[in-house]
């Protein structure tokens, strides 16, 4: 194995955003500001550049550190999965980046802050981690650039300093540590089984055994906790939800994704005999009930930033339903194929389009001065255009016609017919269901007629307005970015009635559960709730309590380590 | 039973003990040293695979050892960062715990005190 002509591109994508960290350190506030925006159109070039020369030869991308091959030298690699997420961070930081400006702004004249010198920074940083974890073709880099990301995402959460978000982040911190830690130690038991840490070496020699799985049990329930798959979502919602609006964006749309993917590398590259089927159902088992748990919470939620928070919960839920369904016909291996598709498609449909959703509640809490979602009357009026944002942002979550999560669902859809796993196709339906419900919720409330004129607390900057609906557009168009402008028998006239029945059955079954779950009745007035309603917020009511059980420390971490148990019993029963 | 398969029980046992303690020790900074203690085992037991692949006339594999020494260096950047947010939470709040009650519950903007 050799570099391959573009290689060098790699280091760059990995180098740059830390060279911008380091500059920016030395300049200083306003100097960080100007190095971050001058960082993001070169590191959008790169990640173009990527993804070109890779369309170009059809072939991996290799860097090959120092001339070393592996096991000696490590090997920086970029397949199509890594390309397409490259391209979607940058995308994503780019928004994030423009959206920024207004809250992060240093003007002259003004004194330095700490505040915007951290974001800029960890901007930057978080960027580089994460497109180390994209490249690098090694357990123990991928180990470094995980804890990187965790370094450079524990401080976003708590950059207004206030002890409730330094508290949060402590808890991220703490609870992200004891994740990465079985990763680890999964890493070293690979290393004393087989010798080596290459992921492409690995994949030759690993084969079924006690090493293995335990290893593979491990490193995944360890990611888990990274990813805030529930039962593992303790330090998730106040984090989220208490960070500023730009960094809860990075947080939500970009961070998770990190670990997210490798879980994705470890069991299609590096693992995909040692895994087993019974394993990926009981992932994707945990990403329905992330689906149904974090949505019916986040309808639940009287604040607009908890509400976005827990529906993260709700989407992470769908990334990992992927699992079951890229088995081959056998059921013995994981192939890459239409399921993998679709899932990453949904990685790249939740980035773009959360970042915006977050963006938008941002803006509201803003400008009203508060995001408690009944008294949101009238803000449609006040800010159309974050308003707009927000819909499209739900509308793309919920997989209508031209958007990514459409196209995901599709292919899943298609690969859970084909290998006759019929679960999968009423949560996958159902779950849209869910997506709908929270995001008529907000809208509902959004376009009410206040019963006073609204007064904005703050004036919010056109440019942070579009930034949010342009990633909002980014997601709802993903379709014709992955499919080109003449997308082929896979996407058809959203209008046409064979889009528009289920489209229309999606969102009043969503009605209906707002209806029913909101915790102030979205029609007439409190104190007459009907039977059904009564019932149906009883039921809310207890998957509340649940929740506020499992993201206690101690039900945490032991669900943690019974899932670690959970995980290799299954790869276990696998015969040999 | 030969050395190395001594120093990787006494990893296990190292682990065991830091995994208790991470998850009964309600106090934030006996989570950090329990932290601590499991790394050091996964550190341990590192040392171990080293030691017992030491083939070919070596004085042992000497992979491991750079690894590890990234590994303690994260290891000792994240025990300084969550060190570094306790002493602030301290400083802000003036307790430590971190049994927040579920802002879910809370409806209006209330700051920790």
């Amino acid at each position: 194995m050799l570099t391959t002509p573009g290689g060098w591109l790699l280091v760059v994508a990995v180098l740059a955003p830390f060279v911008g960290v380091l500059a920016g350190l030395a300049l200083g506030g306003r100097g960080a500001q100007h190095v971050a925006a001058l960082m993001l159109p070169i590191g959008l070039a790169v990640a173009s550049g990527i993804a070109w020369t890779l369309t170009q030869t059809g072939d991996t991308v290799v860097y090959l550190l120092g001339g070393w091959s592996p096991p000696l030298g490590i090997a920086l690699r970029a397949d199509g999965l890594s390309a397409a997420m490259l391209l979607a961070v940058a995308v994503v930081v780019c928004g994030v980046g423009v959206f920024a400006r207004a809250d992060f702004d240093t003007p002259a004249g003004t004194p330095e802050k700490r505040a915007p010198l951290a974001f800029w920074l960890l901007l930057l940083a978080v960027w580089g981690s994460l497109n180390l974890v994209f490249v690098s073709g090694d357990l123990f880099t991928l180990y470094v650039a995980l804890e990187l990301l965790t370094f450079s995402g524990v401080p976003l959460v708590c950059l207004d300093g206030r002890g409730e978000t330094l508290r949060a982040a402590l808890r991220y911190l703490l609870f992200a540590l004891a994740g990465s830690l079985l990763y680890l130690l999964g890493a070293v038991l690979l290393y004393g089984g087989y010798g080596t840490l290459d992921i492409a070496l690995l994949a030759e020699r690993v084969h079924a055994e006690p090493v293995a799985w335990t290893a593979a049990a491990l490193m995944t329930v360890g990611l888990l906790a990274k990813t805030a798959l529930f039962p593992l979502h303790i330090w998730l919602p106040p984090a989220h939800a208490g960070a500023p609006a730009a960094a809860s964006a990075v947080l939500s749309a970009l961070v998770i994704k990190g670990s997210w993917f490798l879980v994705v590398r470890l069991w299609f590259d590096v693992m995909p005999g040692v895994v087993t089927l019974p394993a990926a159902q009981l992932l994707a088992g945990l990403g329905a009930a992330a689906i149904v748990a974090g949505s019916v919470v986040a309808l639940r939620q009287e604040r607009l930033k908890l509400l976005v928070a827990y529906s993260t919960i709700a989407q992470i839920g769908y990334l990992f339903l992927m699992f079951p369904l890229a088995f081959d016909a056998s059921g013995h291996t994981l192939v890459h194929g239409a399921a993998l598709t679709g899932g990453l498609l949904q990685a790249i449909a939740h980035a773009t389009a959360k970042a915006g959703m977050f963006m938008a509640a941002g803006l509201m809490y803003a400008a009203l001065g508060h995001d408690r979602i009944a008294e949101l009357g009238g803000v449609a009026r006040a800010l159309p255009v974050t308003v707009l944002a927000f819909a499209i942002s739900g509308v793309a979550l919920m997989g209508v016609m031209p958007s990514g999560a459409y196209l995901a669902k599709k292919l899943l859809l298609e690969s859970a017919d084909s290998s006759g796993q019929w679960w999968w196709t009423m949560v996958l339906q159902g779950g849209a269901a869910f997506t709908a419900g929270y995001v008529v919720l907000v809208l509902a409330n959004a376009l009410r007629r206040p019963a006073v004129p609204v007064t904005l607390a703050k004036r919010v900057s056109r440019l942070s307005e579009y930034a949010a609906l342009a990633l909002a557009l980014c997601s709802l168009l993903l379709a014709f970015a992955a499919l080109g402008p003449v997308p082929g028998d896979l996407v058809s006239n959203p209008l046409a009635p064979k889009e528009l029945g289920p489209t229309l059955l999606v969102v009043l079954v969503g009605a209906l559960l707002a209806l029913g779950l909101s915790r102030r009745p979205l029609l007439g007035g409190a104190g007459h709730d009907g039977p059904m309603r009564r019932a149906t917020v009883a039921a809310g009511t207890g998957f509340e309590h649940t929740d506020a059980f499992l993201r206690r420390w101690p039900s945490a971490s032991l669900a943690l380590l019974a899932l670690a148990a959970l995980f290799g019993g299954l790869m276990l029963a696998r015969s040999p | 039973m030969n050395a190395g398969t001594l120093f990787g029980l006494c990893a296990a046992v190292v682990i065991g003990v830091g995994v208790f303690g991470l998850i009964v020790n309600p106090h934030p900074l006996r989570k950090i040293l329990a932290f601590n203690v499991v790394g050091s085992g996964v550190f341990l037991l590192f040392g171990a695979i080293a030691y017992r692949g030491a083939g070919a006339g070596l004085g042992g594999d000497p992979v491991p050892q750079a690894l590890l020494i990234t590994g303690i260096v994260v290891a000792f950047s994240a025990t300084a960062l969550a060190v570094a947010l306790l002493l602030r939470l301290f400083d802000e709040t003036g307790s430590v715990t971190l049994s927040s009650d579920a802002p879910a519950r809370t409806g209006n903007d209330t700051d920790a005190h």
